[in-house]
This record gives structure tokens, sequence and C-alpha cells, in this order.
């Protein structure tokens, strides 16, 4: 055999197993999470707030993570499809093909994009103690809709650059001002901005950073939007963190239900992009 | 009815206009008002010997960052190491040698991958890597090691990072145009042949731009390496190490920060820093990837 074919087989068979190995490695975060959360995560997890002791392997659930969690992520949500609908349509719909100013928004939601959470938590925080505005549902809200607004640009921003030109010109040839024309072209590209939501919600559910100077943390389930929210990230981060080894456990098991929540979405995103994003690889 | 129409347009205009003008301006609002906050410790201690000096005694007033800035630094560079010799391998295998079906079957890991949050990432590196390093690989090397370690750090952002390279790499080596390729087959080199002289090769601005992304993605990680890198102020030394990087620095102490002021200006600062890094970084290889994207499809 030649040189160049050896050395061929040989780094085919290192890639097919590099790729194997990433693959593996998710497999393996899975199993391990699993594993260890499986034999704590109860029925009274999901449905229970923490009851006295909690925090020292009594009682309870983590009921208010999950709602503190849901709330934040639908409020920011409800932010970011104000935001970014409208300036995905103005730089996709009103703009010329080739225009800078387009080029120039898309190039600062690929900055805003790359902001570490931390900075953007360290950001709100310093807002909200410029306005005198304490940790809160208010606070977590702003800042994660910060965080998945960039997420949800872009990706809106790929369905509605691949979206034909007919459509809007046939519109537009028929009367109708570029408003209306938006309000079509919205309902013409809902799974891609179905994809977009679910992906820009998995990231808002996860981010523990962002919120962890922002909506502060309570054992309750927040009545106002001025109150303090507990969010499930913090939740595994602060049960993690104590030294009782119940408390510990429940954090495995607040774990599991954070990944089932991610792989979820992740999936459902990936139903409703199959036909209409190009495949990244 | 008319004039209505004509009004709702005029002014679904100037809102949409004014939107993006926003999002452009909020990139320069975080800039200032971090930079604003920082501005205290930076006229009280000068730049320079708040980035070189390694004492670090808030309360009596001393802010050195260079500890967490060599840490940040040597945990994103371990991350890389690992991180991308597979990722340019897995990537080079699926943009050359894989069926469309092995692509298709890989691409929900990547998905999968890059959505898991960070916290869950923190959670398996104590689970997992934490001991590993503690009982397996340390005592080869050191007597003893906790193994909430640098080395932990950088596994657990090198399978962060994964996604993100290898998403970034299958794109870039998509841009080459089928023609070089086929043409280095044609003239009876072996794949890895033409992967090694055409594709590494014209692809090299991207993989860099790959590299500097996923790095600047490291630099800024906050609550899994907050996890795993044992948090103890020093100068990091070796792999074994405990280390300190600055988000996890940043997110450990927002709680006592307010009592002191030139604590917080000091935290600002440490946030300030890695807002402009990571914003250079990102701008750098943003911008290369869209002259790597023109070049080849215009």
């Amino acid at each position: 055999m030649k040189l160049k074919n050896i050395e061929e087989t040989f780094f085919k068979a290192l890639m097919i197993a590099s790729t194997l190995a990433i693959a593996g490695v998710l497999l393996m975060i899975i199993g391990t999470i699993v594993y260890k959360g499986l034999p704590s995560l109860t029925w009274d997890m999901v449905t229970k707030l923490p009851g006295g002791g909690f925090y020292l392997g009594k009682e309870g659930g983590v009921l208010n993570a999950i709602v503190g969690s849901i709330y934040i992520v639908a409020g920011s949500l409800v932010l970011s499809l104000f935001m970014s609908i409208p300036v995905v349509m103005y730089i996709n719909f009103y703009l010329p093909k080739k225009s800078w100013f387009a080029s120039v928004v898309r190039f600062s939601f690929d900055i805003l994009f790359g902001i570490p959470s931390i900075v953007y938590g360290a950001f709100g925080f310093a807002l909200m103690v410029y306005l005198g505005v304490r940790a809160s549902l208010m606070g977590g809200i702003i800042t994660i809709a910060m965080l998945i607004t960039p997420i949800m640009m872009r990706s809106l921003d790929e369905v509605a650059r691949l979206q034909s030109r007919d459509l809007p010109d046939a519109l537009l040839s028929l009367g109708a001002t570029k408003l209306e024309m938006i309000r079509v072209i919205t309902r013409q590209i809902m799974p891609g901005l179905m994809t977009a939501v679910l992906l820009a919600v998995g990231r808002g559910i996860g981010d523990a950073a962002t919120v962890l100077f922002t909506a502060g943390f309570t054992d309750n389930i927040p009545q106002s939007l001025n109150q303090p929210v507990a969010t499930l990230p913090l939740a595994i981060f602060f049960q993690l963190g104590s030294p009782v080894e119940e408390v510990q456990n429940r954090a495995y098991a607040s774990a599991v239900i954070l990944t089932v929540i991610i792989l979820l979405l992740s999936f459902s995103a990936r139903f409703f992009s199959s036909r209409y994003s190009k495949s990244k690889i | 009815m008319k004039q209505i129409r004509a009004i709702k347009e005029r002014t679904a205009r100037y809102v949409m206009l004014g939107l993006a003008i926003f999002a452009l301006v909020l990139l320069v609002v975080i800039g200032i008002s971090l930079l604003i906050k920082a501005l205290p410790i930076i006229r009280e201690k000068g730049m320079i010997t708040l980035l070189t000096s390694s004492d670090w005694r808030p309360l009596k007033n001393e802010f050195g960052f260079l500890p967490f800035i060599l840490s940040t630094l040597y945990v994103s560079l371990i991350a890389i190491a690992i991180a991308l010799p597979l990722s340019l391998l897995a990537s080079v295998y699926l943009n050359t040698y894989a069926s469309g079906k092995v692509r298709k079957m890989f691409q929900p890991f990547i998905d999968v991958l890059s959505g898991i949050p960070s916290v869950i990432y923190g959670v398996w590196g104590t689970l997992a890597i934490v001991p590993l390093i503690a009982n397996h690989i340390a005592p080869h090397f050191i007597e003893f090691s906790s193994g909430y370690s640098m080395l932990a750090g950088g596994v657990v952002l090198a399978v962060m990072i994964l996604p993100l390279l290898i998403s970034i790499l299958v794109e870039v080596f998509q841009s080459i145009p089928r023609e070089m390729t086929d043409a280095s087959l044609q003239l009876g080199a072996t794949k890895w042949q033409t992967v090694k002289q055409v594709l590494l090769r014209k692809s090299f601005p991207g993989i860099m731009a790959a590299v500097v992304l996923s790095v600047s993605r490291a630099f800024g990680e906050t609550i899994a390496v907050l996890m795993v890198c044992g948090n103890i102020t020093q100068m990091p030394s070796g792999l074994f190490d405990a280390c300190y990087p600055l988000p996890a620095l940043i997110a450990n102490n927002y709680g006592e920060m307010m009592s002191m002021p030139s604590y917080e200006s000091a935290l600002m600062l440490a946030a300030f820093l890695l807002f402009i890094i990571v914003l250079v970084f990102n701008a750098l290889s943003r911008l290369t990837l869209v002259q790597i994207e023109r070049r080849y499809h215009l």
C-alpha cells in the first residue's frame, strides 16, 4: 500500500473517531444528568413550592423556579418579538437589497449575539440601580429580552432573506401598502418564526448569568412585576451549592427537568425548521 | 380611508426605523454605561496597574486583575486546544466524507449540544470531569488536586464551544468552491491530500475566524466555569490548580458589591473588559466571515 493511502485510512479513522466522540459526549452528558437526577425526581418536585426547611432537605419542590422561568421567558419573548419582527421586516423589505444600513444593523446583531450573558446581567443590574429598581420579575424580563433578541433577529433574518420576492411584489402591485404587505409576509414565514421563538426560549430559559443579578430569587411565585422571581438554572446552581446531600440530589433532579425542557424545545424547533431553513451541515 | 392607510404606513415606517436604530444604539449604551461605572476605579488606580497587578484584596482597596485575566486566558486556550482538533476532524469528515444521511443524523447532536444551558454543563462538569481529574488524572502528576481546576474548566468549555466551532467550520468549508477540490481529486490526490493541500489552506481565514469567535464565547462563559474552576484568587500556575476567570469573579461577588463603591466599580470594570474584548474579537471574525461569503458567492 502506498504511503498516501495509509495516511488516508489513518485520518479517515481519526475523523470518524472524533465525530463519534462528539456525539458520545452529548450522550454522556445527558446520561450522567439523568442517571444522577432521576432517582430524586418525584412528582412533588414539579408540583410543589419549597416547603419550610426545603434547603435542609425537607419537603417541597421547585415549582417556584419552573413557573418563574416561564414568566420571565414569556415576558421577554413578547418584548423581543415586538423588537425583532419590525426590525427584520424593515431591513429586508423596506430597505433596498444592498443597503449599508441593513448590513450595519445585521452586523450589530451579530455582535450583540456574541456579548456574554454576564455582561448583559451586569449592564441590566447597573441600569436597575440607576433607575432605583430592585431585582425583580421586571428586571429579569428586560435583561433576558436583551439576551434573546439578537438570537430571534438572526434566525428571523435568515428566513426573511430566503423569502422569494414574488409575493411582496404581487402585493405591492395590487395596491397594498408596505405595512399590509408585511402582515401577509409575517403569516408566510410563520414556521420560521416558530423556530426562532423556540430557539430563543431555549436560550432564555437556560441562562443563569443574566438573571443572577436582575431577577433575584424567592421561594414564592411572584404576584407582580416588581417582586423577585426564582429561575430554574439558579435553583439548580443554589441547590448544588448546599452541603446537604438531599438538596444536592434535588439539584440533579432539577437539572433533569431543565434538560427535558431543552430537549423538547430543541426537537420541536427542528420539526418546524426541517423544511424551511437551510441545513447548516 | 385612504389617508388612514397612508398615515399608518408612514408611522409604521418610522417606528421600524426607530427600533432598528435602537438596536444599534443599545450596543453603544451598554459599552458606555459599563465604562462610566468603571471610571472611578480606573481614575483611582490607573488602568495599567489594574491590569498588571496581581494583588486582589478588595477590603484593603487593592484591585489587581491579573490573576483573573490569566485564568480566563488559560482556560479558554485549554478549551480551544481540545476543541479545535476534534471539531476540525469532525467537520472535515462531515463536509468531505460523510453521506447526506450521516450529516442529517449528526445535525441534532450539534443542535442539542448548542442548546444545553451552561448550568447543565456545570452540573455535568462537577459530576463527571471534576472527579475524573481528582481521582484518575491528577494523581499521576501531582500529589493532590481537588479536581476543581483549570483543566476541568478547559474541558467543560471545550465541549461548550464544540457546536459553535463545528457549525462555522462546516459553513466555511462549504463556501470553498467545489471545482477546487474536484481538480485536486482528478489529479490523483487522495481525499485527505485534497483536504490537507486545498480545503484547509483555502479556508484558513475562516478557520481563524471560527477560532476567535469560539474563544470569545469561552471568555464570557460564566456559570459553568464558576462551578468547576475552584474560584481561588491566585496566579494560576498549573493545569490542576484552581483558577478564577473574570465572569466567575463578577457572578460570585454581585451580592457584596453594593456596600463598597470601589468594589462595585472594579467589578463593572471586569464586565467592561469582557465586553470590549468580546466586541473586538467578534467584530474581527464576523468581518472575516462576511468577506469569505462575499468572495465566493457574489
